[in-house]
C-alpha cells in the first residue's frame, strides 16, 4: 500500500459545550492513502459529514473539535496538523492540498456569480501572480475536464441543470490540483443515470490525475464499485474497514452485515434484504459497549458492557474491524 | 429587455389608473372651490368675478365630463396643474416645484445615507456576531420604535431654543432670499441638520436589522461553506458571496422608501416647519386647497411608480436570476 497522505488520528468533535455538549465524532482513527478512493459510509447521524467537515475545520458553531489531530502529508516538505495551522496558514492550506465537494449541487453555486467568476477567485485567491488571461484559461479547461463546453463559463448557477452544477463543483475542486478531494455525498441529490455518469467520469479524473478521494455516502452499494477501500461507521466511531471487494464478500460486523443487506445486488445471486431493525443511537445516551449491541442480532455477553476496540481480527490482518465476534489478538476494553 | 418592456406598460397603464383617479376623486367631493373661495373673500365678489372664478377653474358646467377629462390630460401634458387656492394666483406646479426640492435634498439625501450607514452596519453585525455591533441593536431597536416626529419634538426641547446652534424651524435664516451661495446654502444644511438626524435615526435601524438577518440567513448557505473551504480571504466571502445575496432584499426595500421620499416624512416636516412637500400638504390640507392637493397627490404617486421602476431594474442588475433570456 502507498504512503498515507491525510492521517486522522483519534479524532473527536463535540456539537455544543460541557455537560450539554454531544459527541458526534468519537475517536476516529482513519488514513488515507496516496490516490486511493477511500469510502466512508454509514447511516445518517453516524458521523460521517461532521467528520469531513472536523477534518478540515469548516464545522459550523456549536461544531467544535474536541481532540485529536489530522495530519496531512504534502508531496514536498514535513507532515503538518491540520488542526494546529494558523488562520493564513489554513487559509492556503484550504482548496490547493484538500478540497471539498458538497452535499448540496443545488446550492453550492454563488448565484449572483457566474460560473467563470467562481471558477477564478480561488486560482486567484492561491495563486495572485496569475493574470488574468491565464486564469480564464483555466477555468476553461477545468470545464471542459469535467465534459462542459467552454460557452458555459458565461452562465450563472440558475442556468445550470444539477449534474452541471455538480460538474462544475468537482471541476472546481480540481482547480488546484490538491491531493485530496473530500466528496460528501456529491451525487445524493441527483437521478441516477446522472449519477453514474458522474462518479465513473471522476474515477477517470482520478485516474488520470491521481488524487485521493474520501467518499461519503450512506449508498454502501455506490462504494463497493467505485472505492478501493471502505469505512463504516456507526455512533460516530469507525466500526469496520476493509478493502472493497472483502467487506462486500465477507462482512465482519453484524452493522455491515444489515448494511449490505440493505440493497440488491446489481449482479450475482439474489439475495433476501433484510435491512436494520431499530433505530440509529441517541448520540446524548449511547448504550454501554459497543452502540451497536442494541440492534445487533449477535449480540451477546461483553457486547453491551465492554467497548469492542477497532484492530485487524486475527485471521485477516489488512482489515479491522471493531466487533467481540472478532476480537483484535490484544483486544483490550476502555 | 422584454422583461423590462412589460414592467414598463404595466408602470405606465398604473399611472393612467392614477392619474385617472386623481382626476375623479375632486369631483365626487361635495361643494366646489368657488364657494371656499367666496367664504375667504366674505361675498365682496362681483358677480362677474364670480363667474371668471368659475371658469378659470375650469367650472363652467357646460362641458361633459368627458370633454373634461380631455382636458384634464392636455393640461397635464403641459405640466399645468391649476391654481392653487392658498397661494392664489400662483398655480400649483410653481408651489409644488418651489416645495420639492426641499424634501428631495432633506429626505433624500438622508434616506440614502441611512440606507448606506443601515446596511453596512448591518453586514457587520450580521457577520461577526456577538461583537460590538450587536450591542447597538437594542438600541437601535428602541429609537425604530419611537415615532419619527414624536424623537423631533425631543430633539426641538432639548437641543433647539433661543441662543442654540440648531434653529427649531423652517429651512433657512428668514431674512435670507434664496441663492446657491454659499451663507445661503450654509443655512440651509444648518436647519436641517435636526430633521435630518431625526430620520436617520428612527429609519437607519430598520436597515441594520433586515441586513444583519438575511446576513445570518444567508451565512448558513451552502455556498457560503463551499467560499470558506475554497480558501478565499475573508474579506471576499463576507462582501462579494455574503452580502452580495443578502442586499437584495434589501435593495427592493430602498427603493420603496425612495418612492415614499416626498410624502412619507411629512410629519416630520410638519414638527420643523420645514419647506417641503410634506409641510405644502398639511397646509393645503388644511386650507382646503384641492389643486394644490391633487398635485401633490400626483407627484407623490409618480414618485413610487418611478421608485418601484428604479427597483426593478437595480434588481434586473443585482439578481441574475430575474434575467430571462428572451
Amino acid at each position: 500500500m502507498s504512503e498515507p497522505v491525510l492521517e486522522i488520528r483519534r479524532l473527536s468533535v463535540d456539537y455544543g459545550l460541557g455537560d450539554s455538549a454531544v459527541r458526534a465524532v468519537r475517536d476516529v482513527d482513519l488514513t488515507l492513502h496516496r490516490g486511493e478512493v477511500l469510502g466512508l459510509a454509514g447511516e445518517s447521524g453516524s458521523g460521517k459529514s461532521t467528520l469531513a467537515y472536523g477534518l478540515t475545520r469548516l464545522l459550523p458553531p456549536p461544531g467544535v473539535i474536541s481532540g485529536g489531530e489530522v495530519v496531512y502529508h504534502p508531496v514536498d516538505g514535513p507532515p503538518v496538523d491540520v488542526l494546529t495551522l494558523s488562520p493564513t496558514q489554513l487559509r492556503a492550506f484550504r482548496w490547493a492540498e484538500t478540497s471539498i465537494v458538497f452535499q448540496g449541487a443545488m446550492n453550492s453555486l454563488n448565484p449572483v456569480h457566474k460560473v467563470s467568476t467562481q471558477l477564478m477567485d480561488v486560482i486567484r485567491a492561491h495563486q495572485p501572480g496569475l493574470g488574468r488571461p491565464a486564469r480564464l484559461a483555466r477555468a476553461r479547461e477545468l470545464l471542459r475536464l469535467v465534459g462542459i463546453s467552454a460557452d458555459r463559463l458565461d452562465s450563472y448557477p440558475h442556468q445550470l441543470s444539477g449534474g452541471m452544477r455538480q460538474r462544475v463543483m468537482i471541476g472546481m475542486a480540481l482547480a488546484l490540483e490538491p491531493q485530496v478531494v473530500i466528496m460528501d455525498e456529491p451525487t445524493t441529490a441527483l437521478d441516477v443515470v446522472m449519477q453514474r455518469q458522474i462518479l465513473s467520469q471522476l474515477a477517470e479524473l482520478r485516474e488520470r490525475l491521481g488524487f485521493a478521494v474520501l467518499f461519503i455516502t450512506h449508498d454502501l452499494s455506490l462504494l463497493v464499485e467505485f472505492s478501493d477501500r471502505i469505512a463504516i461507521m456507526y455512533g460516530g466511531r469507525i466500526v469496520e474497514q476493509a478493502p472493497a471487494a472483502q467487506l462486500y464478500g465477507a462482512a465482519l460486523h453484524p452493522y455491515t452485515d444489515g448494511l449490505l443487506h440493505s440493497f440488491p445486488a446489481l449482479r450475482g445471486p439474489r439475495r433476501e434484504l433484510t435491512g436494520i431493525p431499530g433505530a440509529p443511537p441517541d448520540l446524548r445516551a449511547m448504550p454501554d459497549g459497543c452502540a451497536f449491541h442494541p440492534r445487533c442480532p449477535r449480540a451477546f455477553a461483553p457486547c453491551d458492557s465492554r467497548l469492542p476496540r477497532l484492530g485487524p481480527p486475527a485471521d485477516a490482518p489488512d482489515r479491522a474491524v471493531a466487533c467481540w465476534l472478532h476480537p483484535a489478538p490484544e483486544a483490550a476494553t476502555r | 429587455m422584454t422583461f423590462l418592456l412589460r414592467r414598463l406598460a404595466f408602470y405606465v397603464f398604473t399611472a393612467w389608473a392614477a392619474l385617472t383617479i386623481n382626476f375623479f376623486i375632486p369631483r365626487m367631493i361635495p361643494g366646489d372651490p368657488v364657494k371656499s373661495l367666496i367664504s375667504r373673500f366674505q361675498g365682496q365678489l362681483s358677480t362677474d368675478a364670480l363667474h371668471s372664478l368659475y371658469v378659470l377653474f375650469g367650472l363652467d358646467s357646460d362641458d361633459s365630463l368627458w370633454d373634461q377629462y380631455v382636458d384634464y390630460w392636455r393640461q397635464l401634458a403641459h405640466g399645468d396643474l391649476g391654481l392653487s387656492f392658498t397661494a392664489f394666483p400662483s398655480p400649483v406646479s410653481e408651489v409644488i416645484g418651489d416645495a420639492l426640492p426641499w424634501t428631495l435634498a432633506l429626505v433624500g439625501v438622508t434616506t440614502a445615507v441611512s440606507f448606506l450607514l443601515g446596511t453596512g452596519l448591518g453586514v457587520l453585525a450580521g457577520w461577526r456576531r456577538g461583537s460590538w455591533v450587536d450591542g447597538l441593536l437594542p438600541v437601535t431597536t428602541f429609537l425604530s420604535s419611537v415615532p419619527y416626529f414624536w424623537l423631533g419634538l425631543v430633539a426641538i426641547a432639548v437641543l433647539a431654543g433661543p441662543g442654540s446652534f440648531f434653529p427649531s424651524s423652517g429651512g433657512y435664516e428668514p431674512g435670507l432670499v434664496p441663492a446657491l451661495d454659499t451663507i445661503f446654502l450654509g443655512s440651509a444644511v444648518q436647519h436641517s441638520l435636526l430633521p435630518a438626524a431625526t430620520i436617520l435615526i428612527s429609519s437607519m435601524s430598520g436597515w441594520i436589522l433586515s441586513m444583519r438577518n438575511m446576513m445570518v440567513t444567508v451565512a448558513a448557505e451552502d455556498y457560503i461553506t463551499v467560499a470558506h473551504a475554497k480558501g478565499l480571504p475573508e474579506r471576499r466571502v463576507a462582501v462579494s458571496y455574503a452580502a452580495r445575496n443578502a442586499l437584495l432584499p434589501n435593495v427592493a426595500g430602498f427603493a420603496l422608501s425612495l418612492g415614499l421620499i416626498v410624502g412619507g416624512t411629512l410629519l416630520v416636516e410638519i414638527v420643523f416647519s420645514y419647506p417641503g412637500l410634506g409641510f405644502l400638504l398639511f397646509r393645503a390640507v388644511s386650507a382646503k386647497d384641492y389643486p394644490l392637493m391633487q398635485g401633490i397627490f400626483l407627484v407623490i404617486t409618480l414618485s413610487v411608480l418611478v421608485a418601484n421602476l428604479l427597483a426593478d431594474v437595480a434588481y434586473l442588475f443585482l439578481d441574475p436570476r430575474t434575467r430571462k433570456e428572451g
